[in-house]
This record gives structure tokens, C-alpha cells and sequence, in this order.
């Protein structure tokens, strides 16, 4: 899961997909490569775990309703969750190559890899490290809006500089439905990502709007999927599984 | 956002000289915010020019040096290091009163380069920018132990998109709720300065992807306000403590 740009919902579509899929039945693994601001822990409930090792590897972290959803991140290696990882490039692909190589997955039918922003080391690495795994591809996410759709689209250059096949486009923060009086305010614009994906000819995954109970679930680490069916941002968050899901039978 | 509503804030006084240096070399926004896309650099005797939105607020960024949009900087940290000391070293930018740095998100090279290559000069402070919820502000107080490991003052934190007042009903929501108590808490907890709180507004959005001072063009808006107090509170801060040389600000955000 990519974007040119911070703050617009990589690490919540990456968590959304993991629960989605996983309730779907599939086998789930999570990587979180955003080792500068590793979120996805505590957007699962499971800030406070450490890992220990075993003989094929670390052992990952089992979260999900059924602890199921397996996940590996540095926040887990830290000392103090305020700990700041202020490593330059090598060390950073150093671990990611450990991340990939020397985790204990177990059989999998999706990892889903969660960047940080940007075009650099993190993502170089990871594509490195995962070439010998058949990559599925890519997700970029965007917001509506042109300034950040403008680093989405050196995103899809990446993409197609690294040879990685991109699955498509999310607008994210899509409008926002007031709860008091229904009225929708398109906060940060609207169309933006939809117009990139024709402009690009890569598919459009879809919409998501702006949901306080998604945020509100992702700062308690509850299972969004499970628990908020009727909520906004539920419709769109389960389509883009859906349509991950055709993608990867088509494939195989 | 903002960097670019700071620079444009302080370049209010055209007595002040305001240089705006983009340092997120793989996702430089600048240019666009500021009406600058397109733009090139241009060389001369001393040096590279920067791009100048008014004659006392210019502007450097990679974004200049790209030639298309879809131009992708895909470098490891070493090259992106050394166009960051080139920025600093070989534009002209004459005489400055402020200049101030937008960082990308992260502790990482960029932020390690930038403290080592100023510190022979002295670098006022931080701004950190949040959201207000407790995803954001715990990669927030690792920003702040970063500034505190690396010797950077803090000057305070901005917890932005805080709250939004529906245009129809005018009811409140926290799209992104503080949780565990916003930046104000954190602040608190942390000792830092809580700079102010800027609500969430639809022309925000609207004014940066046109490239204008959204100070400008939504003079009443909460936001504006807010945005305007910190300015205010900034500039007065380093009017009480004179020092010959320039100011420089790192806004940072995770």
C-alpha cells in the first residue's frame, strides 16, 4: 500500500483490508515497513506486544477478533513507544530484508506491505525484498485533492520504474457526511484520485469517505469490519477487498 | 500547508525577507501551494536563483528541477542528502530574515542532514505539526524525541484539522477526535508549547491546489484566525529576542 504523500490513510487501508479479507476467511499477514511512525500496532490493540523468536524466525504478532491476522512491525522492537527510529537509509533496508526474510509467517494467502510516504529507501527495499514472492501489486492511496494527488502520480512512476504491477487507485477522505444533518461537505475536494486513475489507465478501487467511527475504531484498535457494518466508510473499505480478492483469483 | 501559510503569513511585512525551502525531495508540494508549478530554476554567478511568489518570499524546491509532473525523484538517502546540502549552499538567497524548512514525515536522513547542515548556524526551532488523534500524536512525541536527541529547540506543536463546523447546521464534529486528549494533553505531558489549533476548512484544500494564500482568500474563516494567532505569536516572540542573524524554522510532521 502506497502514496506519494503522509497523512491520507495508507496504514487504515492497510488495516481495513487485513480485517477485511481475514473476515472474508483468508490468511493475513500484515508488514509495517513505516518504521519512522510505525502505526498499525496500536491500530490493532496490540501496542504493548513484543516478539521473541523461534526457530524458523521472529514469531509475528497474532492480532484480529480470532488472532488470526498476523503482523510484524518495528514498533514492536522498541524499547519505548515514544522511541524515535532516527536511522538513515542502509540500516532501514537492513531490517526490512530481515522483516521479509526472517519472520515466521506461516501460510499465507495475503501479506499486505504498509509504506511510509515517499519514493525511497523503504520502498526500494521492499520491492527488492519481495521480488522473489510473486507481488501481487500495488495500492496507492490519494485524497481528493490536486496537491496531494500530484505526489500520487510520481507514485505511479515508481510503480512502473520498479516493474510493480499497480492494482489501483484509492481516494480516500472522499467527503464527509455530517451526522447531525446529513449534509456532505467535500472537506478535502473530490475526484481527484477518480481522475488520476483514468488519466494513468490504472482500475479505481473507489471512494472512502471520512468517518468519525472508523477513526474513533482505528485510535481503540477495534475490528472496524466487525463491528461498524452500517458505518460510511464500511461499503467502500469491503468493495476494495472484494475487488483485491477477484484480482488475485484471476491471477492465480 | 503549513509551511507555505507561514511563509505567506510572514511575508505579509514586506519589510521581511522570507526564503521557503521544500526539503521533502520525493513529494515536494511546495510549488503547487505557492503558484509555483512549472517553474524553473535558473543559474547565475552566485548561484541558483530561487522562484519568487512576491520580492520578499522566494522559493526552492525539487519540484523546480523536475521537468514533468509524473517525474518520480526515486533516490536513496546519500543522493537526497547531497541535493539538500546543495540547496543550502548553492542558491542565492541573499539576505533573509526567516527561512523556514517543510520537512517530509519521518526522522530519517532528511531531518538528520538538515540539523547537521544548519548547525553551524543557529536554527530557532521546531514547529511540529499533528492531527489530533492519538495515531498521529504517537509518531509526534518520537518527533519531539527526535528534536530532543539531535539538540533541536522545539518551538511548539500545531494540532491541526482539529474539528470540523458543518457549513449547513453549523454542529461540530471531530472527524478526528483526540482521544487521548489532543495535542493539548501531549503538550502538557511533554512540556512543549501548544502553538494553536486550526480547524478543518473545506477552502484550505481549495486555495493550496490553486496555488494562493488561503490567508488571503478566506480572511474570516476560524482557521484563518487561528493560523493568524500563531503567526502573530511567532513573529513577536523573535522580535523579544533579537539576534543578528536570521531565523530559520523547521516545520516538521510525522
Amino acid at each position: 500500500v502506497l502514496s506519494g504523500k503522509g497523512g491520507v490513510g495508507k496504514s487504515t487501508l492497510s488495516t481495513e483490508l487485513a480485517l477485511a479479507l481475514r473476515s472474508a476467511g483468508k490468511r493475513v499477514g500484515i508488514l509495517d515497513v513505516d518504521l519512522c511512525g510505525p502505526s498499525i500496532p496500536r491500530m490493532l490493540r496490540v501496542q504493548d506486544s513484543a516478539v521473541h523468536q523461534c526457530d524458523s524466525g521472529w514469531v509475528p504478532v497474532f492480532v484480529g477478533q480470532d488472532k488470526a491476522i498476523a503482523l510484524m512491525s518495528i514498533g514492536f522492537l522498541l524499547e519505548r513507544p515514544d522511541d524515535a527510529v532516527v536511522w538513515r537509509g542502509p540500516k532501514k533496508n537492513a531490517l526490512i530484508k530481515q522483516f521479509v526474510t526472517d519472520v515466521a509467517w506461516g501460510e499465507l494467502d495475503f501479506l499486505i506491505v504498509d509504506t511510509p510516504p515517499g519514493t525511497s529507501d523503504e520502498h526500494i527495499s521492499t520491492v527488492e525484498a519481495l521480488r522473489p514472492y510473486q507481488l501481487l501489486g500495488a495500492i496507492l492511496v490519494t485524497t481528493p485533492q490536486a496537491v496531494s494527488v500530484g505526489d500520487v502520480r510520481r507514485e505511479l512512476t515508481f510503480c512502473r520504474k520498479a516493474g510493480l504491477r499497480i492494482l489501483g487507485i484509492v481516494e480516500n477522505m472522499s467527503g464527509f457526511v455530517c451526522s447531525h444533518c446529513s449534509e456532505c461537505t467535500n472537506i478535502f475536494s473530490k475526484g481527484g484520485g477518480e481522475e488520476l486513475a483514468k488519466h494513468a489507465g490504472v482500475p479505481f478501487l473507489g471512494c472512502v469517505p471520512l468517518d468519525p467511527q472508523l477513526s474513533q475504531s482505528l485510535e481503540e484498535g477495534r475490528d472496524f469490519i466487525q463491528e461498524f457494518p452500517k458505518s460510511s466508510a464500511f461499503p467502500a473499505l469491503t468493495h476494495i477487498a472484494q475487488q483485491i480478492v477477484d484480482t488475485s483469483q484471476r491471477s492465480s | 500547508t503549513f509551511s507555505a501559510l507561514l511563509a505567506h503569513g510572514l511575508a505579509a511585512d514586506e519589510t521581511k525577507q522570507v526564503a521557503l525551502l521544500d526539503i521533502d525531495i520525493c513529494g515536494p508540494s511546495i510549488p503547487k501551494m505557492m503558484g509555483l508549478e512549472g517553474e524553473q530554476v535558473h543559474q547565475s554567478g552566485s548561484g541558483w536563483s530561487p522562484v519568487y511568489v512576491e520580492e520578499n518570499l522566494g522559493v526552492m524546491s525539487v519540484g523546480f528541477l523536475l521537468s514533468s509532473p509524473d517525474d518520480a525523484v526515486i533516490w536513496r538517502g546519500p543522493k537526497k542528502n547531497g541535493l539538500i546540502k546543495q540547496f543550502l549552499r548553492d542558491v542565492d538567497w541573499g539576505e533573509v530574515d526567516y527561512l523556514i524548512v517543510d520537512t517530509p514525515p519521518g526522522t530519517s536522513d532528511e531531518h538528520l542532514s538538515i540539523v547537521q547542515y544548519l548547525s553551524a548556524t543557529h536554527i530557532d526551532g521546531a514547529v511540529i505539526v499533528t492531527t489530533p488523534q492519538e495515531v498521529s500524536l504517537q509518531d509526534v512525541r518520537k518527533e519531539i524525541n527526535f528534536c530532543r536527541k539531535v539538540k533541536l529547540p522545539i518551538i511548539g506543536v500545531v494540532e491541526n484539522m482539529s474539528g470540523f463546523v458543518c457549513p449547513k447546521c453549523k454542529n461540530e464534529s471531530q472527524i478526528f477526535p483526540p482521544t487521548t486528549g489532543g495535542a493539548e494533553k501531549m503538550c502538557q505531558n511533554l512540556n512543549v508549547s501548544l502553538l494553536g489549533k486550526v480547524p478543518l476548512d473545506p477552502q484550505i484544500g481549495k486555495s493550496c491546489d490553486r496555488g494562493q494564500s488561503f490567508l488571503a482568500e478566506a480572511p474570516e474563516s476560524p482557521a484563518t484566525l487561528s493560523y493568524r494567532n500563531i503567526i502573530q505569536s511567532e513573529s513577536e516572540n523573535h522580535c523579544a529576542n533579537e539576534s543578528p542573524r536570521f531565523r530559520a524554522l523547521l516545520c516538521c510532521a510525522v
